[in-house]
């Protein structure tokens, strides 16, 4: 990387970037499967409505035995049916819906602030510095889930809110690590002889700094997809996440929790998509960090 | 180290303070009225407007949040709203429950983490290594709900060999710990992975080679100690993994510790006791910290105490 890079040149340098990185993961066995995954997700979530079986809220009247039991999966519904007879196939792919919705919107905004937090106190320092990132340590002492759930107790849980709450949780970790490369960034020559020319700061943020950030932006953001999609679960199987009837791989497993011993699929294959999106983004973070950061190269 | 130590320990009550101030907002913003609660559905308006006043809760909210911080300054974390009990008293009550919880879960993660870390990184790039990062990764993928649910159905409801929920024999702490114990086991076997292949490559190890050692010996000996070093002063960061884990984990066993108490709290509102548990887990978080901060210069001299 030049020291200055021309816009343009530098534009079309990252594209090509982008290309080469996308290569590098679809080389890695675990990445590519790590992408399969998500890319097999949002389509489900793309097209839901013409992807599910059946009607995800109908309760459908052969949908439970006589006894009044869900179905085992079989037959007309490919994985079972859950306590009112509602097809669980159908319900966990609009399921994907939410979870997607809620990993992009909550780490969206989780990125947004922590780098917004990290990037702010990193380069300005003095007492606006001191007091983010005190604040920030403040937010790593406090126990997580319990702020989630009291923070979803204060407000209804919508879809926008339980996003709001877990970003409110999860942007901690991202301020940190970009506090920790700014303030190293903002020491190097060509930032401070940005600084010394007078280009205005927003200039010096926008086309100096950030650029040099997106590595661990990337990596930590896609991380953070992960982390964002197993608290949203365990919100929603808690009672305080996304409420039913949008259904929700969490409140799926949370509705139908009661019967797991009798109807285990109601808790495995929910669990297990869980899981599956969980481990997807994990591996292609873990293999991000391994291609975009130089200081691993060759470790592992 | 002295000034360090000093100067840290301020730090994390600055920090707890903070705590206490932010907790206390959030919970002044629940909608609920906790004097309603009290008094139960069938009161009139003067009983709630004097148990309102009984319990301060029309002064505003600088007044409250002073008293409520000259009453912790004493040890005091005040009444539960709901239960006839100091919130300190339940607390103490739940505590021992789940400090054995954790303890066997910081057991079963090393266990279960080192063990695989070794392995893995002895066969590095060989299949066992494959294979057993998969399984750490997947480890710090699944939700703790789910892996409770799972290890239930499998090993209480379809083997019979532990309970399915509850608290008492040492039979009991086998799937909660396991549970407990399942994310922390994936981070330490990828740390403790690399750990040992940093160690692996050092020249002492090639010394030891040279000198014509066993190659069991060079690893339980020389290799292993170094390596382990680095991750006990991780221990002391899980804290904080735990106090969130507890939570779920305590409700799908029924485990009778704070985890199941705050839960109970927040669904009732419950406020001292969300308070003071949410002040006993920050506390517990930021010693942990602390103590991580502590033991990492003493296991290595380079990391310095400025």
């Amino acid at each position: 990387m030049s020291v200055i890079d021309p816009p343009a040149v530098a534009r079309r340098g990252r594209a090509r970037k982008v290309a080469a990185v996308l290569g590098e993961l679809m080389r890695r066995p675990r990445a590519a499967f790590g992408l399969i995954v998500i890319a097999i997700m949002a389509i489900a979530a793309v097209f839901a409505p013409w992807l599910m079986p059946h009607d995800p809220f109908e309760q459908s009247f052969d949908g439970l035995t006589l006894a009044g039991a869900p179905l085992p999966p079989g037959g007309e519904f490919p994985l079972g049916t859950d306590l009112l007879g509602r097809d669980l196939a159908s319900r966990l792919i609009l399921g994907t819906r939410t979870s997607l919705i809620i990993g992009v919107l909550a780490n969206g905004i989780a990125v947004i602030l922590g780098a917004g937090v990290g990037i702010t106190a990193g380069y300005f320092g003095g007492w606006i510095g001191a007091i983010l990132m005190r604040f920030t340590d403040l937010m790593m002492a406090f126990p997580a889930l319990l702020l989630a759930i009291v923070l979803a107790a204060i407000f209804q849980p919508s879809l926008l809110i339980v996003a709001l709450v877990i970003a409110m949780v999860n942007w901690v970790q991202m301020a940190r690590v970009i506090y920790t490369e700014t303030r190293s960034l903002a020491e190097r020559e060509f930032i401070q002889v940005q600084r010394s020319i007078g280009s205005g700061t927003l200039r010096v943020l926008g086309s100096h700094l950030l650029p040099h950030l997106l590595s661990s932006i990337v990596v930590f953001g896609t991380l953070g997809i992960s982390t964002t999609v197993l608290l949203e679960a365990t919100l929603s199987y808690l009672g305080v996440g996304v409420q039913p009837p949008t259904p929700s791989w969490g409140n799926i497993i949370f509705e139908n929790q009661t019967y797991f011993s009798t109807a285990p699929w109601l808790v495995f294959f929910p669990g297990a998509a869980i899981v599956l999106l969980a481990l997807a983004f994990n591996l292609v973070g873990d293999a991000l960090r391994d291609i975009l950061d130089p200081t691993l190269k060759g470790r592992h | 180290m002295r000034g360090y130590i000093i100067r840290r320990l301020f730090e994390s009550a600055l920090i707890l303070l903070g705590i206490t101030l932010v907790t206390f907002i959030l919970l002044y913003l629940v909608p609920a009225d906790p004097a309603r609660q009290i008094a139960g559905r069938s009161a009139t308006a003067e009983t709630v407007q004097n148990i309102r006043d009984q319990l301060g809760l029309n002064d505003p909210f600088f007044v409250q949040y002073a008293r409520y911080l000259g009453n912790l300054f004493q040890g005091d974390m005040g009444r539960s709203y709901l239960q006839r009990a100091e919130v300190s008293e339940l607390i103490a009550a739940r505590l021992p429950a789940s400090l054995m919880l954790m303890v066997a879960a910081i057991v079963t993660e090393l266990i279960m983490g080192l063990t695989i870390g070794v392995v893995a990184a002895l066969r590095r790039n060989k299949f066992a290594d494959h294979s057993l990062m998969i399984f750490s990764f997947v480890s710090i993928s699944a939700p703790q709900f789910v892996i409770g649910i799972l290890l239930l159905y499998v090993f209480a409801v379809q083997l019979g060999w532990f309970p399915i929920g509850g608290y008492g024999t040492p039979a009991h702490f086998v799937l909660p710990a396991v549970t407990l114990g399942f994310l922390g086991a994936g981070w330490y076997s990828r740390m403790m992975r690399s750990s040992m292949i940093d160690v692996l490559a050092q020249d002492f190890v090639r010394t030891a080679r040279a000198k014509g050692l066993s190659k069991g010996r060079i690893i339980l000996r020389h290799v292993m100690p170094n390596a382990i070093l680095p991750i006990i002063a991780m221990i002391g960061i899980d804290i904080g993994l735990f106090m969130s884990g507890i939570v779920v984990v305590e409700s799908v066993f029924g485990w009778p510790g704070i985890g199941q108490l705050a839960w109970q709290a927040i669904q009732r509102v419950d406020i001292p006791v969300i308070m003071g548990v949410t002040m006993v887990s920050a506390t517990a978080i930021v010693m942990g910290n602390l103590l991580a901060d502590l033991v990492a210069p003493l296991i290595d001299p380079r990391i310095k105490t400025k």
